[in-house]
């Protein structure tokens, strides 16, 4: 690995001033997970890495019915996992954070570093679209909201300029009866990339299973993770039942740009979106009708 | 041209301060600094998890965190398992079931188990298996691992284990833990 200068500021302003200062030289470093990968194999060669752990804002995870999630972008994967109100309010992110790796992965790979990664097949990202997540970014020209669904523009790359610095998620709170799902498809039962990863969250009127509000994010079928918006709108309005399930599979296979690779062929991918979409969609609704979020 | 930089870790409970160069791993920190090369160098990409150690109760592959990084932090390694000459009830039941072969994976199957009894003193198979799915082993094909796991889990709660009656078994443990104990004293 090449020589690095490494910084642990204890602050937002601080870190701020340090990713300003040193700009497309510096790096932020997060659970290192991906990171230490890239600068052993040189595919990333930053000067400064700026460790932002240490900074409060970046670790917490802060729930309430009123004002939603506020989840910093460094929070380890198994925090949310040991976390009450993640499982119980947002359980598709949070299995979603619970299949990335190892244990020894999830005690220090975040759900910030997944998204700015910017990997296709990140597990967390179809998750956070699904639940319409905003991310707050801060850099040098002062602070700005970009939707998770957006953040992503190709493999390893992202909206964030140099010197910014992803802080945070933001998602609404949730409606009375709804819930969230995520499901990826590999070929063993733990342990690896993403073949197909599908995200749900759905909020349900449940005197007549109308679906209130639906959202579908795929990951691992195009250069960047989807947000799959006309089979989520064919959902609103609806019964949830088995032919409008169908429909919306067949809109989010419509919007998958698969390639083929060693995981698998475009057209394996393609059949399993819409067998994870209908699966994903009827493990929200079971768990909205259940959930009495209010 | 490399920039030292003076690092406080507690290391097997002791204070320990050191220079390291901020892109060397703790891996590399434990193994070419300190001289504790029970931690393995494997994969390097978070694989394997032979470079695993236990930092503030939570098992990490070492090689994928920077040393810098474990200012502060208290770090477990597979040599403060053993309290002077006496094994940890891990380390005995994996001699007593053959546990190891080659031996390379050892050291971080062992300090994941550590973790995993720490919180939970009575896991299922299931559990035992989920919490070592980060450990790579190509010798013993997981069983004995994880028969060792439920043993020593047994006798830290002072029962037997179900399946194999009383334990330990004097010719094994004898044997293994007499050679360990001379490679130890040299």
């Amino acid at each position: 690995m090449h020589a690095i200068n490494y910084e642990a500021p204890k602050s937002l302003d601080e870190a701020v001033k340090l990713l300003a200062a040193h700009g497309e030289k510096a790096r932020p470093l997060s659970g290192g997970t991906d990171l230490l990968i890239q600068l052993r194999a040189g595919t990333r060669r930053p000067e400064f890495v700026v460790d932002i752990k240490q900074i409060p804002e970046l670790t917490r995870i802060s729930f309430s019915l009123q004002h939603g999630l506020r989840l910093g972008a460094a929070a380890p994967c198994i925090s949310i996992h040991e976390n009450s109100d993640m499982r119980k309010y947002y359980p598709g992110l949070t299995e979603a954070a619970h299949l990335i790796g190892s244990l020894q992965i999830q005690s220090r790979a975040t759900v910030g570093g997944n998204l700015c990664n910017g990997s296709p097949a990140a597990d967390t990202t179809p998750a956070l679209i699904a639940l319409g997540a905003q991310a707050r970014v801060i850099g040098p020209k002062g602070e700005r909201t970009v939707p998770v669904d957006g953040f992503c523009l190709a493999p390893g790359r992202t909206v964030l300029q140099p010197g910014e610095l992803l802080v945070e998620f933001h998602i609404p709170a949730p409606e009375r009866h709804s819930s969230d799902a995520y499901l990826r498809f590999i070929p063993r039962n733990e342990m690896d990339i993403a073949v197909v990863g599908v995200g749900a969250a759905l909020s349900l009127d449940v005197s007549d299973d109308r679906v209130v509000e639906a959202r579908i994010g795929l990951g691992a079928v195009g250069p960047t993770p989807i947000f799959a918006a006309e089979a989520s709108k064919s959902l609103i309005g609806k019964t949830l039942d088995a032919a409008a399930i169908e429909n919306a599979a067949r809109l989010a296979i419509a919007v998958a740009t698969p390639i083929d690779d060693m995981r698998g062929t475009a057209e394996f991918r393609r059949h399993v979106v819409g067998v994870l979409t209908r699966r994903t969609l009827a493990k929200a609704a079971e768990r909205a009708r259940e959930a009495n979020q209010r | 041209m490399a920039n030292k930089v003076i690092v406080e870790i507690n290391i097997n409970g002791d204070p320990v301060e050191l220079l390291c160069e901020p892109r060397q791993s703790l891996l590399e920190v434990l193994r070419d600094v300190l001289e504790l090369t029970g931690s393995k160098e494997g994969c390097l990409t978070g694989d394997c998890g032979a470079c695993t150690v236990v930092i503030d109760g939570r098992p990490v592959c070492s090689c994928l965190m920077l040393g810098v990084e474990a200012a502060g932090k208290n770090v477990a390694t597979v040599e403060g398992l053993a309290s002077g000459m006496s094994l940890h009830v891990l380390q005995q039941k994996f001699l007593e079931h053959a546990s190891l072969q080659c031996g390379i994976c050892t050291p971080g199957v062992l300090m994941s188990a550590k973790a995993l009894l720490d919180r939970n003193p009575n896991p299922t198979e299931a559990e035992i298996r989920y919490a070592l799915a980060g450990n790579l082993c190509r010798c013993t094909g997981y069983d004995k691992i994880v028969r060792a796991v439920t043993d020593a889990a047994a006798a830290l709660a002072g029962r037997t284990h179900p399946a194999h009656g009383t334990v330990p078994s004097e010719t094994a443990s004898g044997m293994a833990g007499e050679m360990l104990a001379k490679g130890e004293a040299k």
